[in-house]
């Protein structure tokens, strides 16, 4: 997929570039702090069966962060126009990660415009006490360490040290939306767990079982907080299970959403 | 030429480096015997306060979670030498108003500090080093919109004295601001910002504050005093005087050179001991992301301290200026010269286990055969000399730049 597959949606004063591509019911895929996920192999498979919109968050892949954006929030209210804007209706709503985290805010507010839910390997909640650290804190880790607790097999991983300079400078801008947007309270917002309840559209929750970085235990806690939620869990898959374990992924997604 | 005494009040007494990750952010503090840790803090009042009776300035400042510098609060070291002290001004380089998210609470610490030194602060504004990030848990990203909005916030709360005001900003929201005391220093202390490139001196030169450079050595010194030269000669329509320029290096004066050089090498503890995990050097927003995206491939370091510093490159880089009074004087000279002149040298007199008697004796010497001749050399200024000489000097080649910061804000 090159740059050519991109559209652009103004919303807010915000250049909004997304992917929409494939036939069918529409899915919306909602990427994690590792950047867009529409290039990647699984998507394809998944755009045979489903209209996939898939937005780039401000500040990722290059783009700017708008200067009124402070966290999480911002983004959901600039989804909802984004939601308006392209009509869209009986929708997958698919979060990876912090974008699981977006896409349960975005259910909470209202389902009208979705028909099923599905959480990859997402943040947005804290289980545990004040005291522990529910989700490894990608800022304070060694990048070696980081890369071990996100991959399976860190050879699937991206490698740094092969990029070119304007990959590299992305993935240095994609960490600071990440940061910008999940930085305090740290990739939850306290509020969500009470919120959870409104959910009431199927909801799928997929996780990588050697997902280090959220481990499946927090996606049990996570899937007991959304009424009548699923979750499955693939084996020999880390934080990233559509790009370790492409096939089973998306085979969990046909026989959930078809 | 003011010169002002500054020690960072390190706690040098490690296990062996290899045993850690870092000596910023996570080194545990079971490595720190308080009571050692007291002895130290006394020994470092009495080195500010002997460069009082000695006669130089005295410079202060602050990080967190290390152990190179073990004053997480210096505003607490600061009203100790408002006390103690007589005659030096008192330099706080500075408070890290970005991080630190309570620009009022600091307007009130800094106008007690003035008031009870009878006026005797300096007050600077720092950034903060990237490692400054995770102990402050605050995202780096937008910390100078976030220091600017800080600043102006405490300037205003320093010198407003007609009740409360409102203050409704994009990061702090304050409605009843009303400072008890208000600054000894009318209308308000001087203010001193750190900078680290050409950019971030243009903002500082607009409000006339003292600009200052740490480190910059021979490679970027130019280029950062030459963009606050330009933003003081765009705003203000005449030349930036002396005195709105400040440069930190690393000094030791000694009788002879042996013993110069020695104590010369125990200072660059500073740079040796600087070990910082990869994770604290580049936390999210603070570097602009091509520049964070070398420090992620290994191709610089995250702050402008060299990873592996030798005293005679140092001294070469113009970071550190060593040897008998002569031989300092010829150096600070050169940059001096090379810079385009500065009004206010910050000596790092003292790091690591440099003992108290060296750096008393340093200081001395400093004050005795350094001091009087940078006095006239200021006083000589003449800038259409100055212009000849710079035009003489050429640019001393920015290669091998490596891992010194160019966008470096202490």
């Amino acid at each position: 997929m090159s740059e050519g597959d991109m559209e652009t949606i103004t919303l807010q004063g915000i250049e909004l570039p997304y992917v929409r591509r494939g036939s069918g019911q529409t899915l919306l895929m909602l990427h994690g702090g590792g950047g867009p996920v529409a290039p990647m192999p699984f998507a394809a498979k998944l755009m045979d069966r489903f209209d996939v919109v898939a937005p780039i968050h401000p500040g990722f892949a290059g783009t700017r962060i708008p200067d009124h954006f402070d966290n999480i929030h911002d983004l959901k209210f600039l989804y909802l126009d984004f939601i308006d804007a392209l009509e869209i209706e009986d929708a997958v709503v698919m979060g990876f990660s912090m974008g699981g985290w977006m896409a349960a805010e975005l259910a909470v507010m209202t389902t009208a415009r979705f028909s099923k839910l599905i959480l990859v390997d997402s943040v947005g909640i804290k289980p545990g006490d004040r005291d522990t650290r529910d989700v490894a804190d990608v800022f304070a880790l060694h990048p070696a360490e980081l890369l071990k607790i996100t991959w399976h097999d860190t050879s699937k991983a991206p490698n740094v040290a092969e990029m070119d300079e304007e990959a590299l400078a992305a993935m240095a801008g994609n960490r600071i939306a990440l940061a910008l947007y999940t930085f305090d309270p740290y990739m939850h917002n306290p509020k969500l767990p009470r919120l959870l309840h409104r959910i009431d559209i199927p909801t799928l929750l997929i996780w990588g079982e050697s997902d280090g970085l959220v481990t499946p235990e927090y996606g049990a806690a996570f899937r007991d907080m959304i009424p009548g939620a699923r979750m499955v869990v693939i084996p020999e898959a880390g934080h990233a299970p559509q790009a370790e374990q492409p096939e089973a992924f998306v085979s969990e997604i046909l026989a959930f959403a078809s | 030429m003011k010169t002002w005494f500054f020690t960072e009040d390190a706690y040098p007494y490690l296990p062996d480096a290899d045993s850690y990750e870092s000596i910023r952010v996570n080194l545990p503090n079971k490595h720190y015997d308080p009571e050692i840790g007291a002895d130290l803090y006394h020994r470092y009042l009495d080195m500010w306060s002997a460069a009082d009776e000695i006669g130089l300035e005295i410079m202060l400042n602050e990080h967190h979670q290390t152990a190179t510098c073990v004053v997480p609060a210096a505003p607490l070291m600061l009203s100790i030498l408002a006390r103690e002290t007589k005659r030096a001004r008192l330099l706080i380089l500075g408070n890290p108003i970005g991080n630190r998210n309570t620009p009022v609470r600091v307007a009130e610490e800094m106008a007690m500090v003035d008031v009870l030194s009878r006026g005797r602060l300096e007050c600077g504004f720092v950034r903060g080093v990237p490692y400054e990030s995770a102990p402050a848990n605050v995202i780096a990203f937008r910390g100078t919109e976030r220091l600017w909005e800080a600043h102006d916030l405490i300037m205003k709360a320093w010198t407003h004295h007609e009740g409360p005001f409102n203050f409704e900003g994009r990061f702090y929201h304050m409605r009843q601001v009303n400072i008890w005391p208000r600054p000894y220093q009318q209308p308000h202390p001087p203010v001193w910002v750190t900078i680290g490139s050409a950019g971030s001196g243009v903002q500082v030169a607009k409000h006339k504050h003292v600009g200052a450079v740490f480190l910059a050595g021979y490679n970027g010194i130019r280029t950062i005093f030459d963009g606050y030269r330009g933003g003081y000669r765009e705003a203000h329509g005449k030349e930036a005087p002396l005195d709105r320029l400040a440069y930190c290096a690393l000094i030791h004066v000694g009788e002879n050179e042996s013993r110069a050089r020695e104590g010369a090498e125990k200072i660059l503890w500073y740079m040796t001991s600087n070990k910082v995990a990869a994770q604290w050097n580049n936390p999210p927003g603070y570097h602009p992301p091509h520049v964070a995206a070398m420090i992620m491939k290994g191709t610089r370091g995250g702050a402008g301290v060299p990873l592996n510093p030798q005293l005679d490159d140092q001294m070469a880089r113009g970071n550190v200026f060593a040897g008998t009074p002569d031989k300092v004087f010829e150096q600070i000279k050169a940059f001096w010269e090379y810079s385009g002149g500065f009004g206010h040298l910050l000596m790092m007199g003292q790091a690591g286990f440099l003992s108290y008697g060296d750096t008393l004796t340093s200081m001395q010497l400093f004050n005795d055969e350094v001091y009087p001749r940078l006095r006239e050399l200021t006083e000589s200024y003449d800038p259409d000399r100055m212009a000849y000489l710079r035009n003489s000097l050429p640019d001393v080649e920015a290669t091998s730049l490596g891992d010194l910061g160019f966008a470096f804000v202490r």
